[in-house]
């Protein structure tokens, strides 16, 4: 199944920026646990990122060895499977944080709505990638497209994991608006919607859910929770300034009061850690692999890998976005992760998979030309 | 470059129509167009945080440090039904250790253990359980120190930095020991309840009630605590206010108790082992609610030691038992006026009946005995009850069957938790033939309605319910739900929210029936065969009532009852009844005294109830006439 042509067409460069940001990653969740590890080398968070890295990487080399047109029919069953999981972890899961989004099997932690944010690029991709769907989709071709999206960010949603619910939107609409959606079907959403926020805001909502989502957008409202974390950042972040503390200098131990800074802040660490240029750095990096994945899309054969292609470039596109824009303070504070860099099992392997997409279709697209010529 | 793009439009007719392929190179363009649009944004904010305003990051992250405190929440008072607090908070001050502020902490630590006359391996014992806690976070060494280590520490304090005396409000119970069962105690919050969701919000080192009223009503009581962000030199000391919220207090309670009335119930319950129920049969507000022997409600404050709560919880007299409501008895012969109810209501007797009662009653080849051995002659419903017969209650009981008995018991409140809203209730139990089938897998034998219908057997009630259904007699048949809080107040709102009375079911009864039932309980004290007419002195309280006297072990047929009721050990003595109301025509007051082997319920309850319904009505009068 593989053969030479395919290992040429292997994007070296996709690759060389991903383990660029893989390093900055092993840096900071080094850092940013140096004192757990001092504690106790052998069995810590490091070490388990490490392992997790391993399969992330085994998986995505694993993704190349199938070739990606086999993902049309598997889509549909991993899509099904995932919507029942999402359903059962509303009746069954394990709650973390208030919020229920693991599910426990066998003694092994699982978070189905992590999985859903490629499988969604997958089901919407196969379903565009049919030839009875032209470019600019008539409503008729459209809704179903839109149902495939709301039925899991609602159950995502519900969770309630504000965080991965956005990103699963983005990424989907990201793969519908790139089929092309006419502009009047936009207008006509929009005119649709905005009228019932009010009614939605006043009745619906509960004075607490109200609050919830306030502090959402201005943090100062909750001074001794999300506004306080995002001082606390803004302080790490600024106190890099050019040039940084250099690597395990950045004790500014106030970081060390962030609850989840190997996981949602870890940018705060790397950029007090590294100063202005650091961040700068790993911006252009996430900016690289964004541009690169890009190119595979358009250089792909087929609709069915291009749009797999933009819509798992555009999953790390939209996750690094909400990320550091949220640890920057222009974002509102929902818990996502920084690809690649933050600590955590699920969002590794996702992306490793995501990657291990884009790479199976930038090698494979010239096979076509062989196959149907 | 060239050659590759022919390649690629003659490979983009197999797949791609025109328009597609057009749509997807804007597509692209406009996803790179917003990339690049996200990266300079970014990178200015980053210049922007990082470049301009660096040095001032800098300058808080290495002179200043961002601290969040915490600012406790008093949680509410508890008032009596007159406005007398109860149970206040006093200020305790916990002693602290910040590690980060610390310069060296074996020295601080020595210095600290010195100072607080206690051995320093007992706090690098904490530290080291609190080793993974981030450093800046504050390590609970002490709590609430004494006054003169709190002004030893406080002298010290500005050599020991990373010392932190943190106050905060703790219960004080200003009649330690009174009403314990009722207002409860509290304790620190478990691991577990922290993530449970009925506890969201709450915070570790928080009490929370585990008892009583405190844990009744905890979610009123318990206010929600605030906190502020303070900015900090190296040595801890607070530089600048930051943010602040400030706390909501609980609420306060006003019980439906009154102090004086407890303090009397629990004063003539001095020394036994037992419990007392006022209850208004007016709307069921619970004045008093007495259970003995009580215990130190502050030393659920100050701790126990490991032996101190393994005596307590291992205490033969069960002292953390509320008695009133949580323990069930046989009722013994304050049973029969709702026999009596029974019987009238279902006409296996009429107004006029009368049963001779010769001392014992036959049944199958068996003497079941009359209290008087020499019996009393011909009864009628009436004085059966003012001379307590059973005799007459063997008779009525044997023509209604145990369901129809059963029947009227439950009308009337017991064998079913009343409702109080107080943890821990015994439901009581009043048997059926279906019932002790299923529960035995024996069939219902028909001697044994005869002991149910004097109150023995399998009945079970509390004295919560028997105050509950002797009110029911009282106030012409109105089943109330039991309340022990009359008012909320207090809190973030400010408002008061007024409690009243829920009244459950009314039974109907005949009134010529219940006015017959009246009567004999009247008899009881104030006529001169009365069984407790000898015990309550004074009967211009115009106390109407019943005594009970429950078998705590079965006697023999041939042994004589007096010489054994004197010479009984105490485990083995009767368990002491009396339940009754005043004034009985216009009845303020229902009170339930029930004494734990207390012998006889004339002599050992009754005087108990005319104790606390003295107090009660002469309360009265006073506030009247001042």
């Amino acid at each position: 199944m593989i053969d030479r042509r395919l290992v040429e067409n292997f994007d070296w460069g996709l690759f060389w920026v991903l383990m660029g940001i893989i390093g900055v990653g092993l840096l900071s969740v080094y850092s940013a646990l140096y004192l757990q590890i001092q504690d106790n080398p052998r069995s810590n968070l490091f070490v388990k990122q490490l392992v997790w890295l391993s399969v992330g990487l085994a998986v995505l080399f694993g993704t190349l060895l199938l070739d990606y047109h086999r993902l049309k029919t598997i889509s549909l069953w991993s899509y099904l499977l995932l919507i029942f999981l999402l359903v059962l972890v509303l009746i069954v899961g394990r709650e973390v944080n208030g919020a229920k989004r693991w599910l426990q099997l066998g003694g092994f932690q699982f978070q189905p709505s992590e999985f859903m944010k490629v499988v969604i690029v997958m089901k919407l991709a196969a379903y565009f990638g049919s030839q009875d769907v032209p470019a600019y989709p008539d409503l008729k071709k459209l809704l179903p497209a839109l149902g495939i999206l709301f039925i899991p960010v609602v159950l995502i949603l519900a969770g309630p994991d504000l965080g991965t619910a956005m990103v699963v939107l983005a990424v989907g609409m990201t793969v519908i608006i790139f089929m092309g959606v006419r502009w009047r079907y936009i207008v006509t959403a929009a005119l649709a919607i905005i009228p019932t926020l009010y009614p939605l805001w006043e009745y619906v909502l509960k004075p607490y859910q109200k609050s919830r989502i306030m502090i959402l957008f201005s943090p100062e409202l909750d001074p001794l929770g999300a506004g306080y974390h995002i001082r606390q950042s803004k302080i790490a972040i600024g106190s890099g300034m050019a040039w940084g503390k250099g690597f395990l200098n950045g004790t500014q131990n106030n970081l060390r009061f962030l609850p989840e800074k190997h996981t949602d802040f870890i940018f705060s660490v790397w950029a007090e850690e590294w100063g202005f240029v650091g961040c700068v750095f790993l911006l252009l990096l996430f900016g690289l692999l964004v541009y690169l994945g890009l190119r595979v899309a358009r250089r792909s054969r087929d609709r069915f890998g291009a749009l797999l292609v933009v819509g798992m470039t555009s999953l790390i596109f939209w996750q690094a976005l909400i990320n550091i824009g949220m640890v920057l303070g222009l974002l509102p504070v929902v818990g996502i992760t920084l690809p690649f860099v933050s600590y955590g099992g699920s969002s590794i392997i996702t992306l490793c998979f995501a990657i291990g997409i884009i790479q199976n279709v930038s090698m494979r697209r010239y096979t076509f030309h062989t196959q149907r010529g | 470059m060239a050659e590759k793009n022919k390649k690629k439009s003659t490979l983009q007719i197999l797949k791609f129509s025109d328009s597609e392929s057009s749509l997807f190179g804007r597509q692209y363009l406009l996803l790179t167009g917003i990339l690049i649009v996200v990266l300079i944004v970014y990178a200015l904010r980053l210049w922007h945080l990082q470049i301009l305003h660096g040095a001032k990051y800098r300058y808080q992250s290495e002179n200043n440090r961002i601290r969040l405190e915490d600012i406790p929440a008093p949680r509410g008072i508890i008032f009596d039904r007159n406005g007398v607090p109860l149970v206040e908070n006093r200020p305790a001050y916990h002693l602290q250790l910040i590690r980060e502020d610390v310069a060296d902490l074996d020295e601080t630590v020595r210095k600290l253990a010195h100072l607080c006359e206690r051995d320093p391996q007992e706090f690098h014992d904490i530290l080291a359980a609190n080793r993974h806690h981030p450093r800046f976070m504050p390590v609970r060494l002490l709590a609430d120190l004494d006054r003169d280590t709190l002004a030893r520490v406080e002298a010290h304090r500005v050599r020991l930095p990373g010392v932190v005396l943190q106050l905060e409000p703790k219960r004080e119970y200003l009649w330690n020991g009174v009403a314990a069962h009722l207002i409860g105690y509290l304790s620190e919050i478990t691991e577990q309840e922290l993530r449970s969701p009925e506890f969201e919000g709450y915070y570790p080192g928080e009490d929370i009630g585990r008892y009583g009223v405190e844990r009744a009503y905890q979610r009123y009581l318990h206010g929600r605590r605030g906190g502020r962000q303070v900015e900090v030199d190296a040595l801890g000391r607070r530089m600048r206010l930051l943010e602040e919220v400030l706390p909501i207090p609980g609420r306060n309670i006003w019980l439906t108790i009154d102090i004086e009335l407890q303090k009397a119930a629990e004063a003539a319950l001095e020394g036994e082992t037992g419990s007392i129920v006022a209850m208004d049969p007016r709307d069921g507000a619970i004045l008093a609610l007495a259970s003995s022997p009580t215990f130190d409600q502050e030393k659920f404050i100050r701790g126990f030691t490991r032996e101190e709560w393994r005596a307590l919880s291992n205490d033969p007299g069960r002292p953390l038992l509320n008695r009133a409501i949580g323990a069930a008895y046989p009722p013994g012969s304050v049973y029969k006026p709702f026999l009596v109810l029974a019987g009238l209501s279902e006409g296996v007797i009429a107004l006029d009946t009368k049963f001779n009662c010769p001392g014992f009653y036959f049944f199958a080849n068996r003497r079941y005995r009359c209290w008087r051995d020499q019996g009393h002659g011909n009864l009628d419903a009436e004085s059966s009850l003012i001379q307590s017969c059973n005799v007459f209650y063997y008779q009525t009981g044997m023509r209604l069957g145990v369901d129809r008995i059963a029947h009227y018991s439950k009308l009337f409140g017991m064998g079913s938790p009343t409702g109080i809203a107080l943890h821990g209730e015994h439901p009581g139990l009043i048997p059926t033939a279906e019932w002790k089938r299923r529960a035995t897998g024996v069939p219902w034998q028909r001697g044994e309605t005869l002991s149910v219908s004097i109150g023995q057997g399998f009945n079970l009630t509390t004295p919560l319910q028997m105050a509950l259904s002797y009110s029911a007699l009282a106030n012409g048949g109105k089943i109330w739900q039991p309340y022990v809080v009359r008012r909320i107040e207090g809190g973030g709102t400010g408002e008061a929210d007024e409690m009243r009375g829920r009244l459950k079911r009314q039974v109907h009864i005949d009134p010529r029936h219940l006015n017959i039932v009246r009567s004999g309980l009247r008899g009881v004290v104030h006529e001169q065969r009365g069984t407790a007419h000898r015990a309550v002195q004074d009967k211009s309280l115009d106390i109407a009532g019943k005594t009970g006297t429950a078998l705590v072990v079965r006697l023999p047929d041939n042994v004589n009852r007096k010489v054994h009721a004197r010479e009984a050990k105490r485990r083995e003595r009767d368990h002491a009844w009396f339940v009754g109301y005043a004034p009985s025509d216009d009845p303020q007051i229902t009170v339930c005294a029930m004494v734990e082997h207390g012998g006889h319920g004339s002599s050992a309850a009754a005087p108990l109830v005319a104790q606390v319904i003295s107090a009660h009505l002469k309360g009265v009068v006073q506030e009247e006439n001042p």
